[in-house]
């Protein structure tokens, strides 16, 4: 007997009586604090919340908060940057040298800040991990409060990569002292537009 | 050496003693800040469990679609009925591919199996990337916790482990700094690396994909640019739905770091174009832990280590003194499965408070299970001979009340003769190294009943509950 029958054998002989799955109730918080909400778990997990205001453009921002960075990727328009360009076949010496990547985040949860990157978003797989800083961007109209609500928004049939991703790489491993960029990016912006 | 004798090295440092079990109560607070802030926090725990109920009484169903799932997305399944097995499958691989260097996300269950030695004996590079792993795979030790594995390490002694190891100077202690280097030591592995290996947090059998979550983004670096990754999975982690992972992924960071989720939470379904993605499913013991009724609800844990954090004999011996995997209180229920003499000092490293039941996430009776591992360990004659002994003549004395009175009162009046340097030389008795005998009281109680029965006692009159008439 191979080892996956003798397994599936092993746990038919030995699992319990079966047991009922349960329904996920409808966990609603107050919907108008999720953007408050969103914003507090963002700078506790020590991410950047940039709001657009009227006439200014994601490209402003980057320029702005990133004057010296000169390899930027982005998987959005950002006007009058020079962006290099980032797909499936970059090899990862080039992904190394990425300064700043400009992704779209699908949604946003406001209980704990992640934000949904799916692999169509991210240019390479690699990308949003690999470079030095990120920038994400979302719209506001996608917020939604819990992970719950969050999970209901992936498409299952497109799932082939996709993160969640809550703030800048960290590690606590020394004696418990917080360090931001462990492997992944330094520093993670939000822009919500 | 068994617990209670490694327990006792630990603690010949006090100041270190000390420290470790504040670093850890730190973490537990910083769970409570996080869990508080949901109120239906109570609500999650429960519905966890029993989805995680649910899942062990058809694991079989479960491994079986997410088998088919995940063929379907292009991943290749192996199953590995032990750690042997494991290990030749993931070195099948590497040799198929002629790879010499693979980098590692965390992963107990590699751990379990010894993965890493078993593959540098086979020529192959193995660089642990998650930072505390690094640090402990250069010390050449184990982790002493399975979310925080260098947690019993000072930055100075990672100072001393980076000089000699990455050339840092000698007093460089910094966190910021001695994080900075290795990123740029781990960058250069990552781009270097053939293979990726990561661990599974849960296995979604309805879309056949599963998640990781790291904080450091360390899984996901080597496994995005690496042609190969292999993720191993021991059979537990299934879930049943994509929508599960609400319930999972609220519960897992709060319980474990007190975060509100993990930085990284990464759904794996499909290898990227080129990519070869591989999962192997390992039993390893469980499928027999699932057969015990009393403890096959300890494969509902997710590893997140708050049992650990929250248990004071852990936090005051160290994940080192468990000489197992996974240590602390859930390791202490896990081990004697897999072997019940080694680990017998285990379900006694513990108070029986149950704090680690009431933090678990998954709601595993855990102190419970400590408990009647120990009536196993007694009946087995698994316990060191002095204690069964002890019980046994303790058993006899508790059954016969005339000799229990008459040994009470010869006892009184012992305590009461014997100078506080015999009664409380650790030599002659242990018990009260760390511990105050009390004060033999001059009667006992049996006696003042005999000479105060039928008098009459004023006892103060407690006034009428008020009744609410609504």
């Amino acid at each position: 007997m191979s080892s996956r029958d003798q397994i599936i054998a092993k746990v038919r002989a030995n699992k319990p009586q079966p047991l009922p799955l349960p329904e996920i109730p409808d966990f609603q918080p107050d919907p108008d604090q999720t953007f408050t909400r969103f914003a507090e778990a963002l700078a506790f997990v020590g991410g950047q919340l940039v709001e657009l205001h009227t006439g200014q453009a994601v490209a402003d921002v980057v320029r702005e908060r990133f004057p010296d960075a000169k390899r930027i990727a982005a998987s959005v328009p950002l006007e009058g940057i020079h962006l290099m360009p980032v797909s499936v076949n970059t090899v990862k010496e080039e992904l190394e040298q990425v300064d700043v990547a400009v992704l779209a985040g699908v949604f946003a949860v406001g209980e704990n800040a992640a934000i949904w990157v799916p692999e169509s978003n991210m240019l390479h797989r690699a990308l949003p991990f690999i470079t030095q800083h990120l920038v994400l961007v979302i719209d506001r109209n996608t917020l939604v409060a819990t992970m719950h609500e969050a999970y209901r928004q992936i498409e299952k049939k497109t799932l082939s990569y996709g993160v969640f991703i809550a703030g800048p790489s960290k590690t606590a491993d020394i004696e418990q002292s917080l360090v931001i960029g462990a492997h992944g990016a330094r520093s993670l912006t939000v822009i919500v537009r | 050496m068994n617990h209670p004798q490694a327990a006792e090295q630990f603690n010949r440092d006090v100041d270190r003693t000390t420290w470790h079990d504040k670093a850890l109560w730190f973490v537990r607070q910083k769970r409570d800040r996080a869990v508080y802030q949901i109120p239906e926090w109570e609500q999650l725990r429960e519905l966890a469990s029993q989805i995680k109920n649910h899942t062990l009484s058809r694991l079989d169903d479960y491994l079986e679609e997410f088998e088919r799932n995940a063929q379907q997305n292009g991943i290749q399944v192996h199953w590995a009925a032990n750690a042997e097995e494991h290990n030749r499958i993931v070195l099948s691989i590497l040799q198929k591919h002629k790879a010499t260097r693979m980098v590692k996300s965390k992963s107990m269950l590699t751990e379990e199996c010894h993965l890493n030695p078993f593959l540098e004996k086979h020529g192959i590079e193995v660089v642990d990337t998650d930072l505390g792993e690094r640090i402990i795979q250069f010390n050449h030790e184990p982790p002493s916790h399975i979310v925080m594995p260098a947690i019993h390490l000072k930055k100075e002694d990672v100072g001393r482990i980076f000089h000699e190891h990455l050339g840092t100077p000698a007093d460089a202690s910094d966190p910021q700094f001695l994080a900075e280097t290795a990123r740029q030591h781990l960058r250069q592995k990552f781009v270097a690396a053939d293979i990726t290996l990561s661990g599974v947090n849960f296995a979604i059998a309805e879309t056949g994909g599963f998640v990781v979550c790291t904080n450091e983004g360390n899984a996901d670096l080597g496994v995005t640019l690496t042609p190969v990754h292999i993720a191993s999975m021991g059979i537990e982690k299934i879930i049943p739905k994509l929508e599960h992972l609400g319930i999972f992924t609220r519960l897992l960071a709060r319980s474990a770091t007190g975060q509100l989720v993990t930085t990284y939470t990464s759904h794996f379904h499909k290898p990227r174009p080129g990519q070869e993605l591989h999962i192997v499913i390992v039993d390893n013991g469980r499928t027999e832990q699932l057969g015990r009724p009393d403890f096959r609800n300890s494969l509902k844990c997710i590893r997140c280590g708050a049992c650990m954090n929250t248990c004071p004999v852990y936090r005051r011996s160290g994940g080192h003194s468990y000489d197992y995997t996974v240590p602390g209180p859930i390791g202490s229920i896990l081990s004697p499965n897999t072997d019940l003499k080694k680990h017998s000092t285990l379900p006694f490293a513990s108070t029986l408070c149950g704090s680690c039941s009431d933090v678990c996430p998954v709601k595993i009776d855990i102190h419970v299970q400590l408990y009647k591992w120990r009536q196993i360990i007694s009946k087995e004659k698994a316990m060191p001979a002095s204690k069964r002994l002890a019980m046994k003549a303790l058993a006899n004395v508790l059954a016969r009340p005339t000799l229990y009175a008459r040994l009470g009162r010869m006892a009184r009046k012992a305590l009461s003769l014997t100078p506080h340097a015999i009664s409380h030389a650790g030599a002659v008795n242990p018990w009260a190294i760390a511990r105050e005998l009390p004060e033999p009281p001059k009667q006992s109680f049996r006696d003042w009943y005999a000479q105060n029965a039928g008098k009459s006692v004023e006892t103060p009159v407690s006034p009428a509950p008020v009744v609410d008439p609504n």
